[in-house]
């Protein structure tokens, strides 16, 4: 993973600083402890607010904590099976998945394109990276309210597509492609989905943009250069030599974008809220609702939980394989 | 570097100067909400803004008038139309940290916390006071168990009411309807013309569930209705098919964007001539005058269909919880929402009505008078969207199977889901 | 293809797509300055026939209150997270002790978790200690779950430090806290700045913890410009103008200080 520093230019002296320590370990034993001591506050913190958090609503997600009031009595997976069968449970994963797999689809084509574009050394590249990168200062609040706006489908974009003839509902349609009857609902690709992918990626391209445009900048002239005194043409050069170097990059903007989305939240929340049939409705929200709104605190537990799931499986490979790729 | 620093600097002055801008205007507002009960009543609502607000206010420096030494803190919490004040109060009250005193809707929601052992009884005030009688009975039913009264009712609206533009009407010489027969002919009707006959904005469950509710309580009438709720009449009965069958007929009647609407957008469409028809809760009354439309002139109300007779109650109550300081105090303010004055100092300021049968008249307008009259002799049914009938489980659940009815209408599944949630009903 | 023909079609379609991301922004100013009986959804393209500045009056008077409490907690919570991050990620690159790295990658999956996973107890927690519904609760909520994102970029700020400064200051006999002090520090500025940036911009933008451990008066800006979309009939003037009211700090940050803000965000993304 360690390719994608490159961006910080002047640091080269990166994996020297990992094999250079064993000599003065055994010295400085004092310090050594004064350091442990420093660190120690945060990882009590870590210890208690993360993983003992973590623990606690496993427990409550165990429990029959459904109403206002605490009941830890044990429901056994009563909670998840509850939860698994409930239709909205199931549209949110259904959701999810449409959600993050255009999302991040979205976000790193055009983060990359226009990354490639902007690396042209053209006129006004300023101008342009400063367009696709300033809403990623925005907050998701923000982006929802706008957005919301935008493309309501009584005002928004429609009045100037109406004169086109077309007239799209957005978020408040709840049509559903392939729509596939799987358990309780119907399987396939929400259009409402699409509204929210095109808001979400309109705050995240930047984020992707700067990645790629970092990862260009480091790749060698003198690798384009050769490929072009061999005779290759431009797109031979972007599939043999740019996109591989991309890659680690690309691993890296999936990953993020793919936790982002996995838990969303606000987005939603300020931009439509669960839909007409849940159609826009994410775990993020349900799990908002269901435990603060309506006080089932387990079910809640339970949606969180498997959101957590959800996120460690792409989240722990990916640590596990950055601490290899930098030792 | 040395210019991203200098330009930092700025920012921090900037932001320093802001600070101390705003700092002044900001002080008086959050010295008088520190989160310590120092000596104060913490009166708990979801009396933000509007009328409500006004009312809440125009009662507590009654209050102060009269008790000078006891001060009132303010703890209204916005948003979410009381959703998020109620998860509020259900994390202090977890906490054993409640407020002096707090906004509930009678029935359910305030039984929440008796049944958790959370609330005092407030006979020996109601006593002192002479309220029997004052209140009428089916009202006291909501705010009472085994004999023991928790809590005092300070406002009524009504959930049964459908508004309608009363130009449109006229315009195309329609009669507001009195039955489902009337409302799909007046429907049929309005379509062709090609007007929205009914607005919805069920962006919150409250658009599409209060129709139902009163699609049910018109076709089961208000005994059977109750019987619902209580767990005396099952979700098989054939009046809830039916009340399904002309609730999935009344949306093949609704504006299309109704999902991206509040109810307030909703009414928005009535006022403004884009659809004919709302149905929603006498609060809406605030919305149209807040538009400059005169109930009666611009704008009018009718009953539900076939509800006549029948006063869907959605009612704000105040509890004293256990454990609070300053006992006598709370009993003091108890007092004042009782009152004839506090209520008619509330009241017409919020729009509502009061719960009080014996209130000033006078001091009320015109669609309050009539509402006033009918809460007098009508048969009161608890609004289950409001809180009143069932517990929030049930209703989460009911929201939910709405919601999916509204898209699906599939009759078959959405009784099944009823039957399914009712079971939470005892 | 010549090569002046692509450039141009590069222009193009740079430029078809900025007008796209445009547009919000567009629609955001240009609604925002209307009086309200202009907004209406028919004319929400058109530019306002006279600026108004209405919407921005009562969105100001509707969030300052907001703004300052966004103020007083993103302010402390960014701070004390920046020297918290700092002191961890000088003691993993540069006194790393026997399975640092490990507690690095357990401290940095505590960034990656979905919050929804710590909110029950986390209530129940800032409740219990008294913080519930306060500025100070959330300061300690952001400055928790900060760590591990400042300590990451730290982490690898501090692995630019060539070792052998720190060894030759050792050599000079200078301890733990004086090598922090007297090397570490002075050649942290940049570190700061952009840490500081990032943290700034987060808390400022962050929602959950928000609406969930404060409440009407101690709400954060973001919270309460959702509020004013929830409660009453949506003046989308006002609504709009808030909008930029409460972008506006994170968007100067971006503007004045745009270059650390791009390296904070790749920074924070990227493991050392």
């Amino acid at each position: 993973m360690s390719e994608v520093i490159l961006t910080d230019k002047k640091t080269p002296a990166r994996k020297t600083t990992l094999g250079s320590k064993p000599r003065k370990r055994k010295r400085m034993t004092g310090d050594r402890w004064l350091a442990l001591a420093f660190i120690a506050p945060s990882i009590i913190l870590i210890a208690i607010f993360v993983y003992g958090f973590i623990g606690w609503t496993g427990y409550v997600s165990l429990s029959n904590w459904n109403s206002f009031l605490p009941d830890f009595s044990f429901a056994g997976f009563d909670n998840f099976l509850y939860i698994f069968k409930d239709f909205r449970f199931q549209a949110d994963i259904r959701n999810t998945i449409f959600f993050t797999l255009f999302f991040i689809i979205a976000v790193v084509v055009l983060g990359m394109f226009l990354a490639i574009f902007i690396d042209q050394r053209l006129k006004g590249e300023a101008i342009f990276r400063n367009i696709f990168l300033f809403p990623m200062a925005l907050s998701f609040v923000v982006t929802g309210v706008v957005w919301r706006w935008v493309l309501n489908p009584s005002s928004g974009v429609n009045l100037l597509l109406e004169h086109f003839g077309i007239h799209f509902k957005w978020y408040t349609s709840t049509a559903v492609y392939p729509s596939l009857h799987i358990g309780a609902i119907d399987f396939g690709i929400p259009a409402a989905v699409i509204a929210l992918v095109i808001a979400a990626t309109w705050q995240q391209t930047g984020f992707s943009l700067a990645m790629f445009l970092a990862g260009l900048r480091g790749i060698p002239e003198e690798l384009k250069e050769a490929a072009r005194i061999d005779g290759a043409s431009e797109w031979q050069i972007f599939w043999r030599v740019i996109l591989p170097q991309l890659k680690p990059i690309m691993f890296s903007v999936i990953i993020i974008m793919a936790h982002i989305s996995l838990k969303i939240f606000d987005l939603i929340y300020t931009m439509t809220g669960p839909g007409a049939n849940f159609v826009t409705d994410m775990p993020g929200v349900n799990m908002f609702e269901t435990t603060f709104k309506s006080n089932f605190y387990a079910q809640g537990a339970a949606i969180a939980i498997v959101m957590l799931v959800l996120v460690a499986i792409f989240i722990v490979p990916y640590l596990i394989r950055s601490r290899k790729g930098d030792a | 570097m040395k210019k991203g620093l200098s330009l930092l600097l700025g920012s921090i002055v900037i932001l320093a100067l802001i600070l101390t801008g705003c700092g002044n205007s900001d002080s008086k507002s959050s010295s008088g909400s520190s989160s310590s009960n120092n000596g104060k009543l913490e009166i708990f609502s979801w009396w933000t803004a509007g009328g409500e607000a006004d009312g809440l206010k125009a009662l507590n420096s009654a209050f102060n008038k009269k008790y000078p030494n006891i001060g009132v803190k303010n703890e209204a919490v916005a948003g979410g139309a009381g959703s998020n004040a109620k998860a509020v109060l259900a994390t202090r009250m977890q906490g054993n940290n409640p407020p002096s005193t707090f906004q509930v809707h009678g029935g359910a929601e305030l039984m929440a916390y008796v049944d958790a052992g959370k609330m005092q009884p407030l006979n020996d005030l109601y006593k002192k006071n002479g309220w029997d009688g004052k209140f009428p009975k089916d009202l006291m039913d909501l705010v009472s168990k085994d004999g023991k009264i928790y809590g005092i009712p300070v406002d009524v609206h009504r959930g049964n009411v459908l508004w309608y533009n009363k130009k449109i009407f006229d315009d195309n010489n329609l009669q507001p309807p009195k039955t489902f027969d009337d409302f799909f002919k007046v429907a049929d009707k309005l379509k062709a013309k090609g007007i929205t006959p009914l607005a919805m904005g069920d962006k919150e469950p409250l658009g599409a569930t209060t129709i139902f509710e009163d699609v049910l309580l018109g076709v089961l009438g208000p005994d059977k209705y109750k019987q619902l709720w209580t767990g005396d009449l099952s979700f098989d009965d054939p009046g809830v098919k039916k009340s399904a069958e002309i609730f999935k007929k009344m949306l093949g009647y609704i504006n299309d964007d109704h999902s991206s609407l509040a109810w307030q957008d909703a009414d928005e469409l009535v006022a403004n001539g884009k659809a004919a028809m709302n149905i929603m809760g006498d609060w809406a009354k605030g919305y149209f005058t807040s538009k400059n439309m005169t109930y009666g002139k611009d704008f009018g109300a009718v009953n539900t269909p076939n509800t006549d007779g029948s006063f869907m109650i959605v009612t704000d109550t105040f509890g004293k919880p256990k454990g609070v300081k300053n006992s006598k105090q709370v009993d003091k303010y108890l007092t004042e929402l009782g009152s004839v004055e506090g209520q008619d100092a509330f009241n017409p300021k919020k729009g509502s009505i009061p719960a009080r049968t014996d209130a000033d008249a006078s001091k009320y307008d015109e669609y309050s008078k009539n509402a006033m009259n009918d809460f007098k002799d009508n048969a009161l049914v608890p609004s289950l969207e409001n809180g009143s009938a069932a517990p929030q489980g049930f209703l989460t659940k009911v929201d939910t199977a709405v919601n999916v009815f509204v898209t699906q209408k599939n009759v078959g599944n959405f009784i099944n889901s009823l039957k399914q949630a009712s079971s939470s009903l005892k | 293809m010549p090569r002046s023909i692509s450039r141009s079609l590069i222009y193009l379609i740079l430029i078809v797509i900025g007008i796209c991301f445009l547009i919000p922004v567009y629609v955001m100013l240009v609604t925002s300055l209307k009086p309200f009986d202009q907004v209406s959804l028919d004319h929400m393209w058109q530019l306002p026939k006279a600026i108004d500045w209405g919407g921005y009056r009562e969105a100001f008077s509707k969030l300052a209150p907001n703004f300052m409490n966004s103020i007083y907690l993103v302010v402390p919570a960014t701070l004390i997270s920046a020297l918290l991050g700092s002191l961890n990620g000088y003691v993993l690159s540069k006194w790393k002790f026997k399975g640092a790295d490990w507690v690095f990658i357990i401290i940095l999956f505590g960034m990656f978790i979905p919050y929804q996973s710590i909110l029950i107890p986390l209530i129940q927690f800032i409740r219990d200690i008294g913080l519930y519904n306060t500025i100070p609760g959330l300061i300690l909520v952001h400055v928790v779950y900060g760590i591990p994102i400042t300590t990451l970029m730290f982490r690898n700020f501090y692995a630019s430090i060539p070792d052998a400064l720190i060894e030759s200051s050792q050599i000079d006999g200078a301890g733990f806290l004086r090598i922090y002090r007297y090397v570490i520090m002075p050649l942290s500025v940049t570190g700061f700045v952009v840490v500081a940036i990032w943290q700034f911009t987060n808390i400022w933008n962050e929602f959950l913890f928000a609406v969930t451990v404060t409440s009407s008066d101690k709400q954060p800006i973001m919270v309460a410009l959702q509020n004013l979309a929830g409660s009453q009939v949506v003046h989308w003037n006002v609504q709009m103008a808030g909008a930029i009211l409460a972008a506006l700090p994170t968007l100067l940050v971006y503007i004045l200080l745009g270059k650390y803000f791009i390296r904070g965000m790749l920074a924070g993304s990227v493991k050392g």
